[in-house]
């Protein structure tokens, strides 16, 4: 559809870009990315047509951009500029009926249905219809844009340039207009460039992007493959972490800011911030951890600063023990949003904690463990706090290694002790929260061969050998 | 703004085309009924109708027959054709530069036009070929050449060619050449009065010569400029924008400055330099009748050439039998006019952003 070879020029003041070559096929949404000053702006100036260049080509449908008139031109291409420019209070219709003039024919040009009904049309696709006699000075960013889109979809063009088209928008029109694009160019055959500064919006909508610095094309290809973590802050020369998106397989983008350097270098979680009472066990950082866990508040992985393992009676039963949970978090002054919890109904003394340490290293752990009845399942709950920097393999690495330090303690106290070996390990309800304070020497792995992953290996096996044993005295006691 | 009631009562355009319409011709009629000598409306319609339709009608008065075509007709007409020129021009260039600000006077075009006429008064120059068309023309390319050398100027000095500068170059220009038309006048001896008198701006005792002389240039520039109102609204969004929408952008530019000089070349030639009516008219059109030029460009004929004629009519019947310079009297009411516009501009700027 387009094809540029070559391309060079700028403007007077000097070169801009320096030998560009690219093709952008029918039916694409193609978006160009780079720096303030790459020259992405000047690149999609050149192929409009408003920017001469001074060497390579630029072919539209096989034919050289300048055998084009200027209304061939705006049929075969439609522009939304930046900043639309009003110094006159047109309406918006006489705004997007402007679309119309390429089609027109003649000196005192006509206007016919077709042209109505397009312009209709249009202003029905972009949601403008109720504005239309309203005047565009009236209008805020958002719709001023969504007026300029229709004046551009009125020309019905082939191909759709845009600079920067979020720009204005606020976030539910920012989708709605890249959906809409995206299912134009599915449907009517839309080719669609687009500078985008948004590298995350870009990574979502575009099926290939340009990567541009200093002039120059440094790659095109797919989403996943420009928006590489090290390229971009080459590019951008900043710091950014590149996240996989939760619902699609598309690459994002995420910064990270200058660290605050507000925080004590040596702070450590250990049994100082633990509060073991009658009915929780309660551990209140002073700062967010980064944590993954598998409790009824705060699943998943994300950043706590409260962890609360609440006791609940053995009859305890609730259709919707999420939303109970987070009541009870509540009353009891937690942010559901900054909380780790979870439930268990093992009374909280008999509860196991321990500092371990090795060299630089250390780590927190809590075991609440009960073995309960022969026909209720077992449930161990485990928080291991490390007071490191982790990398997300290691979380993972972590809770194997914690699982199996576990099963080796069931293993050893069920093998040797109750004679029903293995039956109790039927239904389990256990939970794990790994938190980790991410500051200090960076920790790539925590397997059961690293020095992390012994410590964990041995941590998790002490407590929650203390815990189990704790737990059946206790039962013990209670039944005398 | 308009309450939105009469926004959309006004914005019936055939509406606006009658009432413009019967507001020129009323204009018309009462500029050639009032004078010294009062001349009824039945008896204007009867003479004029027996002028064109070549027949011996009963009972007209054969001095207020000379009068209505002698004196008052030429002289409505002439005002109406420089009112209508001034006026379209004005409109052009507005939309043009993008800008409510800019008016053949404010670029100077009207300046350059003067020294035009100045030069061919002060050498009597008459030009081989067009003759009696010497000062018109001249006019004109004098006109023309002042258009070019704003917009070079304005480009050497900001690339982007912001209209501030386009306008503030066009008024330094504009006293610039205003100097040399003192010291013209300063060095002349009895072209004197002819000069000054022609300076003031003036539309009497013109008779239908000078009829024949504007008429040529304001069709030709009314076509052009009619044949250019799409284009118009293009560029009002920005020539990069109107180059998009399909609009070959260099020439029809090319185009509407050379025949809004055209226009401005011919009008300064006829009358004199008469300010404000290709500033204060196209923007009350616009106020009321809104920005597309489709519709704004005629609306200004009509209007501007209205108001011109009732102008002209103040100017000789308000300190009778003595004549104030038509540019007097548009100056007294468009200046202010001017600051209403600059005031509302600032305003709603400041509030856009």
């Amino acid at each position: 559809m387009i094809t540029v070879k070559n391309l060079t020029g700028g403007y007077a003041g000097g070169e801009v870009l320096k030998g560009i070559s690219f093709e952008v096929c029918e039916g694409e949404l193609f978006g160009i990315l780079g720096p303030n000053g790459s020259g992405k702006t000047t690149l999609l100036k050149m192929i409009s047509g408003a920017l001469n260049f001074r060497e390579g080509s630029i072919d539209v449908e096989g034919r050289p951009l300048t055998q084009y008139s200027p209304k061939q031109l705006a049929r075969m291409m439609a522009v939304l500029p930046q900043h639309g420019e009003q110094a006159f209070p047109y309406s918006v219709k006489e705004t997007v009926s402007l679309g119309r003039y390429a089609h027109q024919k003649g000196w005192f040009n006509s206007w016919h249905d077709e042209d109505e009904q397009i312009v209709q049309k249009v202003m029905e696709q972009t949601g403008i219809t109720r504005l239309q006699d309203k005047s565009i000075v009236e209008l805020s960013g958002g719709e001023k844009q969504r007026v300029f889109l229709a004046q551009a979809l009125a020309q019905q063009p082939r191909i759709l340039l845009l600079d920067e088209p979020t720009n204005h928008l606020d976030l539910s029109f920012q989708k709605e207009l890249l959906d809409l694009l995206k299912k134009w160019a599915a449907e009517e055959e839309l080719t669609v460039v687009s500078i985008f500064h948004d590298l995350n919006l870009a990574s979502l909508y575009c099926d290939r992007l340009l990567l541009m610095e200093n002039g120059e094309v440094l790659i095109v290809d797919t989403p996943a493959e420009v928006l590489k973590e090290e390229r971009i802050k080459k590019v951008y020369k900043t710091q950014i972490k590149n996240h996989p998106h939760p619902e699609i397989a598309k690459p994002q983008l995420l910064l990270v800011p200058e660290a605050d350097g507000g925080h004590d270098a040596d702070f450590k979680i250990d049994a100082r911030f633990l509060d073991v009472g009658q009915d929780r066990i309660v551990l209140q950082s002073p700062m967010n951890l980064r944590t993954m866990s598998s409790g009824i508040t705060g699943a998943g992985i994300g950043w706590h600063s409260s962890f609360v393992h609440r006791v609940v009676p053995m009859e305890y039963d609730c259709s919707d023990h999420k939303a109970e949970m987070a009541e009870y978090l509540q009353e009891n002054g937690f942010l559901p949003s900054e909380t780790v919890g979870m439930m268990t109904a093992v009374p909280a003394e008999t509860a196991s904690y321990q500092l371990f340490e090795d060299g630089d290293l250390s780590i927190f752990i809590i075991v609440s463990a009960g073995n309960t009845h022969r026909d209720r399942p077992r449930n161990i709950n485990t928080w291991l706090f490390i007071n490191g920097k982790i990398s997300e393999e290691a979380f993972i690495q972590s809770a194997m290694t914690a699982a199996e330090a576990k099963i080796s303690v069931l293993n050893e106290l069920e093998g040797s002790g109750a004679g029903s070996a293995g039956q109790s390990a039927g239904i389990s309800t256990d939970s794990i929260c790994i938190a980790a304070i991410q500051q200090g020497e960076s920790i790539a792995y925590a397997g059961t061969a690293t020095p992390l992953g012994k410590l964990i290996s041995e941590g998790i096996y002490t407590c929650t050998k203390e815990a189990i044993l704790k737990y059946r005295s206790s039962k013990a006691a209670f039944k005398h | 703004m308009q309450k939105p009631f009469i926004r959309t009562f006004l914005n019936n355009k055939g509406l606006a085309y009658i009432i413009s319409t019967a507001f020129l011709i009323i204009s018309m009629l009462l500029g050639i009924s009032i004078g010294t000598v009062s001349i009824p409306v039945p008896a204007i319609i009867e003479i004029i109708g027996a002028e064109i339709f070549r027949f011996q009608g009963q009972g007209i008065d054969s001095m207020h027959e000379s009068i209505v075509m002698d004196i008052r007709l030429p002289r409505v007409l002439l005002a109406g054709l420089v009112g209508a020129s001034l006026a379209i021009a004005g409109a052009a260039f507005q939309g043009l530069l993008r800008n409510p600000l800019a008016d053949p006077y404010t670029l100077g075009i009207s300046s350059g036009a003067s020294i035009g006429a100045v030069i061919t008064l002060f050498f009597g120059i008459s030009l081989p070929l067009v003759g009696a068309f010497t000062l018109p023309v001249l006019s004109i390319l004098f006109a023309f050449a002042t258009v070019l050398f704003v917009l070079f100027f304005a480009r050497r000095v900001d690339r982007l060619l912001r209209v501030e500068t386009i306008i503030l170059t066009g008024i330094i220009l504009s006293s610039f050449l205003g100097s040399f038309i003192s010291l013209m006048i300063a060095l002349s001896g009895e072209e004197l009065r002819q000069i000054i008198g022609w300076l003031l701006g003036s539309v009497s005792m013109r008779g239908w010569e000078y009829i024949k002389i504007i008429f040529p240039f304001f069709i030709i520039g009314l076509v052009i400029l009619l044949a250019n109102t799409r284009e118009l609204n293009a560029m009002s969004f920005g020539e990069e924008r109107a180059q998009h929408l399909g609009v070959n952008v260099e020439r029809r530019k090319l185009l509407i400055l050379l025949s809004g000089s055209l226009l401005t070349g011919s009008a300064v030639a006829v009358s004199g330099t008469i300010g404000f009516v290709g500033l204060v008219i196209p923007h009350l059109t616009r106020t009321v009748w809104g920005p597309d030029h489709r519709h704004l460009l005629p609306l200004s004929v009509l209007i501007g050439s209205g108001f011109l004629i009732l102008a002209d009519l103040v100017s000789r019947t308000i300190i009778a039998p003595s004549e104030l310079p038509i540019g007097v009297i548009t100056a007294l009411i468009g200046a202010p006019i001017f600051a209403l516009i600059l005031m509302r501009n600032r305003k709603e700027r400041s509030a856009g952003q």
